[in-house]
């Protein structure tokens, strides 16, 4: 039976595989056994869905409210400028509609970026540390945006 | 002038001569191939066999590995649409062979045959079935009651049981789970045939397990992973809504926790 097989083999010159040594087969990234570990029993896959789902309408509201006031009433993008900015956030109103705008949005873009990550990230490491850089440049860019909204000095220079 | 049967018979030869000799056609199946006992690469195969347009594609699939090359692999059973066997990826969407015409296809072009995406591929069509199990499993897809065992059947309204009917139909094939995109990327993923499963039990008014089941779907890898692409309610042969059904589990969950 061996020789049989080996002298198959032989002739085709490329018995790089047989039955007794068959090739590697290719696994689908991060398979589910037996040992995968059970649920954390929280919430927080529901909140983060709901979340995107509620931050999605009012972000639509406020983003394309942002979009028209900005570029195209009054002059369009022209008139942006330090002075104009000022002159907005001097009132309280403009201020809650841009820290609204800039906490949703960061979250609501976070947390796709973070199921993105999740589900095309195939090694744990990999994962880990993309999640790490998204929240890093997250709260980064959420705190440093608020900072600057709660503390503008139209008087500075 | 006797029978309606023999008045057609002596009127059908005029006017298909000629094409009604013969209903067989030949139709290109291409087949992706591995066998790990001689390549560590897979590879298309094209088969060139007559086959009539009118029978399935399961039934090209024994043509070729009874007369042409025996050693095509793939899984059939019952061959009859019921045991979920022969899923395979058939034209790059997932069917059952044994439910596809090949008129349907197009056979003028070569049909492509492939094994189901996402899981293990053993040999030519046949994958490891293990993970795709064991999320089945994973939801307890078994009557769980609390309390002594009544002494007559368990009695249940109509209403009732047309409430979880269509997920009823699911013969655990894998075309919906294995046409997933989320599934392709991370196998941890739940997918659609053990949700569709769960939805059965959950919403069944004799069942008393819905919460626990609820909690293992509410997981990382539960129903909050679904983007609903439809591909699933697409590929099901047995037509469930399978997003659908996802899509209650997702409701049920936010009602039951608000």
């Amino acid at each position: 039976m061996s020789t049989e097989t080996s002298a198959i083999g032989d002739v085709e010159g490329s018995a790089l595989y047989d039955v007794d040594n068959p090739a590697p087969v290719i696994e689908p990234p991060r398979k589910r056994t037996g040992k995968t570990p059970k649920g954390s029993r929280t919430n927080f896959e529901m909140y983060a869905w709901l979340f995107m789902r509620l931050s999605g309408i009012v972000l639509v509201v406020l983003v394309l409210g942002h979009l028209l006031i900005q570029l195209v009433l009054d002059g369009g993008v022209s008139k942006i400028g330090f002075a104009f900015v000022a002159g907005r956030w001097a009132s309280p109103f403009w201020q809650m509609w841009d820290l609204a705008m800039l906490w949703l949005a960061m979250l609501h873009g976070a947390n796709g970026l973070r199921t993105v990550i999740n589900d095309y990230a195939e090694r744990d490491n990999t994962r880990f540390w993309l999640k790490m850089l998204l929240y890093t440049a997250t709260v980064f860019t959420v705190l440093l945006g608020t900072l600057v909204i709660f503390t503008f000095d139209p008087n500075i220079r | 002038m006797a029978t309606p049967t023999l008045e057609k018979a002596d009127m059908a030869p005029e006017p298909e001569a000629g094409f009604a000799d013969s209903p067989y056609i030949t139709a290109t199946f291409r087949i992706r191939r591995f066998n790990p006992e001689v390549s560590d690469e897979a590879q298309w195969q094209d088969f060139q066999i007559e086959i009539d347009p009118k029978e399935r594609v399961l039934d090209a699939l024994h043509k070729i590995k009874w007369e042409t090359d025996g050693t095509l692999t793939f899984r059939r059973s019952c061959a009859h649409g019921i045991c979920g066997s022969d899923a395979m990826r058939i034209n790059g969407k997932n069917r059952l062979a044994c439910k596809t015409l090949i008129k349907d296809l197009n056979p003028e072009k070569p049909i492509t045959i492939e094994a189901i995406k996402g899981l293990t591929v053993l040999k030519d069509l046949v994958v490891d079935m293990d993970p795709f199990f064991q999320a089945y499993r994973d939801v307890m897809p078994f009557l769980i009651t609390k309390g002594n065992e009544p002494t007559r059947e368990r009695l249940q309204s109509p209403e009732d049981r047309e409430r979880f009917d269509d997920t009823t139909k699911c013969i655990l094939c894998a075309a919906c789970t294995s046409s997933c995109p989320v599934f392709w990327n991370d196998g941890q993923y739940f997918g659609p045939a053990a949700i569709v499963n769960a939805h059965r039990f959950i919403f069944d008014s004799r069942d008393e397990g819905g919460e626990q089941r609820l909690e293992i779907l509410n997981d990382r890898d539960g129903v909050w992973r679904c983007r609903t692409t439809f591909n699933c309610t697409d590929a099901c042969p047995r037509g469930i809504e399978v997003t659908k059904a996802i899509q209650e589990v997702k409701r049920a969950l936010i009602t039951r926790r608000f």
